[in-house]
This record gives structure tokens, C-alpha cells and sequence, in this order.
């Protein structure tokens, strides 16, 4: 089993992402730079958060024309593991990997605290360690996380189970209130309809500790981990 | 010669920082607007000696791929000569 970490210029979150496959999940990583074009020893690119190129242009937009992403394409049309966690969601938005887009928050402002998120599908790879309705308690940490799609897209995710995440209070109830970006449903994080890509703008990498005030994250990368294995033994 | 890109957010796509800047305008005493939204402006700069029709395609090219999300946007191409 081995982890790439993509890395852009102006990704912030790689280190974090590498400490915990290394740390809590116990699996080889590595750092992936951007203009790297073969994955072919990788089962899972996590793609993290920071501010790839600066967000200029739109969140997201610049990095999704990297060589790497020509690869992260062919990888996940085979099936393979893609993990896109805040700019690494609106990455694979840019990307067309996931339907959607992230815009600008609703009130304008960065928000940087931890939400609760509602795990609303645990039939993925990212999920199959939680239970359906658990609460988690994770930080998110954006400008852009507002998830906006078309009706025609929206039911097409709900008909098809791709909404994973959504933002909730801490007793699982959804709320205006509880929406901290103003995202359509309340959406957190959504899956392809394959479900083996997945993007959310909490970062479960940084709950992963209790000294971090949550360690809620680790049972998404331990899924993940479970996910792994099991396509190796298929092989 | 110059290709100037406008993308707009699609009318169906609310635009929180357009609101801001109207109430901000508004503060300033301007009362009879109803509305402003917040686009993007591009400036291409290109060879004088590609012709003016390949130029509207390149540039339309360049704003569908590139400076445009068609989820949210529009965009509109014209030519400077």
C-alpha cells in the first residue's frame, strides 16, 4: 500500500496529510510535486489544502491545469483512490472530477473553527469505519467553501448517495445556523459517482490527535486504509 | 492587437461580494441602484499578425478553458485592433 501527497506551489497542508498515513495509519507516503506525471506506484493521492497558485484566477483553477492532474484523471478512471481535502476539493471541482464549484463564502468572510459535519453515507471508501448519522467534529479552515451546483446535479447526488458530508449541529440536526459557508444542503463533502474520488473542505487530517481538540478524522483515513487493502487483495 | 475577456457570474448565481459593494455604495448616498454584481476583466495580448478572426477564436478558446468556470460563469470576447 502507498500514499502520494500532491504538492503545488502553495499547498500548506501536504505536511499534514503525510504525517498522518505515516503516524496514524502506518502506511509508506509521498510527497508527489506537480509536475510529476507518473502515479503508477500509488493506490491513493490525497490532495491537500493550502493555496495552490495563490487562488488566483478561482480557488483551485490554476492547479487543475498541472501535469500531475493529467495523471490524477487517468488514475482515478482506473478505479483508484482520490482524496481531495479543502483546496484539494476545489480542486477536483475544477478539475471536473466532481460535479460542482466552490464559491466565495456566503458571508464573505475566511472561517477558521471546527464544525460539525453529519456522515451521511458510510457505503464509501472514505467511510466505511463510521456510522451512518455519526457527528464528527472537524476544523475547517477556507474562504470558498460555499458548494454550489445545477438542480439537475444536486439530485443526481442525492439519487446517488455522493453527498458524504454535511455541516450539522452537534446533535446531527442541519441547520442554516449550522452552515458555516452558506453551501447548497449543507454539503461538506461529496464522492464521485463511483466513489472512489472524494472532496470535502473540513480537513480530517488536522482532528486527528487529541491535543488538536479532535481526533474524529482518523476513522475517514483508517477507511480509507481498510479501502486500500481491500483492492489489493482483489488484484 | 488586444483581446479583452469579461466574465460574469451567471444570473442564477448569487454574488455575496457584489451585495457588499452595494451596500457600500449605497452608504455613500447613491440610492437609486438596484443591483451590482462583480465580474472579471482579462487583457490578451496578441501578435498583430494573427488575424482578427483567429484571434476571437483563441481568445474564446482561452475564456471557455481556461478563465471561466461554466458552472458559475459566462464570459464575452471582444477584439481590440
Amino acid at each position: 500500500m502507498k500514499f502520494g501527497v500532491i504538492v503545488f506551489p502553495g499547498s500548506n497542508c501536504d505536511h499534514d496529510a503525510y504525517h498522518v498515513v505515516s503516524k496514524h495509519i502506518g502506511q509508506p507516503v509521498d510527497f508527489v510535486w506537480h509536475k510529476d506525471t507518473d502515479l503508477s506506484g500509488y493506490d491513493a493521492i490525497l490532495i491537500p489544502g493550502g493555496f495552490s497558485y495563490g487562488d488566483y484566477l478561482r480557488a483551485g483553477a490554476l492547479a487543475s491545469f498541472s501535469p500531475v492532474m493529467n495523471a490524477v484523471k487517468d488514475f482515478a478512471a482506473e478505479g483508484k483512490f482520490v482524496f481531495g481535502i479543502c483546496n484539494g476539493f476545489q480542486i477536483l471541482c475544477e478539475t471536473g472530477l466532481l460535479p460542482g464549484a466552490l464559491m466565495r463564502n456566503a458571508d464573505l468572510h475566511f472561517v477558521c473553527r471546527h464544525v460539525n459535519i453529519r456522515t451521511e453515507n458510510t457505503n464509501t471508501p472514505y467511510t466505511s469505519e463510521l456510522e451512518k448519522g455519526k457527528v464528527l467534529s472537524i476544523p475547517i479552515a477556507h474562504a470558498e467553501g460555499n458548494y454550489v451546483c445545477d438542480e439537475e446535479t444536486m439530485r443526481a447526488l442525492e439519487e446517488n448517495g455522493q453527498i458524504v458530508f454535511r455541516y450539522c449541529d452537534e446533535n446531527g440536526e442541519l441547520s442554516p445556523e449550522a452552515n458555516p459557508n452558506g453551501a447548497l444542503s449543507n454539503i461538506a463533502g461529496i464522492c464521485n459517482e463511483d466513489r472512489n474520488v472524494i472532496g470535502m473542505m473540513p480537513h480530517p487530517e488536522r482532528a486527528c490527535e487529541e491535543l488538536l481538540g479532535s481526533n474524529d478524522g482518523r476513522d475517514i483515513f483508517r477507511s480509507l486504509a481498510k479501502a486500500v487493502t481491500a483492492a489489493e487483495a482483489r488484484v | 492587437m488586444k483581446a479583452k475577456v469579461y466574465v460574469t457570474l451567471k444570473p442564477s448565481v448569487l454574488d455575496p461580494q457584489g451585495k457588499a459593494i452595494h451596500h457600500s455604495v449605497e452608504s455613500l448616498g447613491y440610492n437609486d441602484i438596484s443591483d451590482v454584481r462583480q465580474g472579471k476583466y482579462f487583457e490578451i495580448a496578441l501578435n498583430d499578425a494573427v488575424r482578427e478572426t483567429d484571434a476571437r477564436a483563441a481568445a474564446e478558446r482561452i475564456a471557455k478553458e481556461v478563465l471561466t468556470n461554466p458552472i458559475i460563469e459566462d464570459y464575452r470576447v471582444e477584439i481590440d485592433r
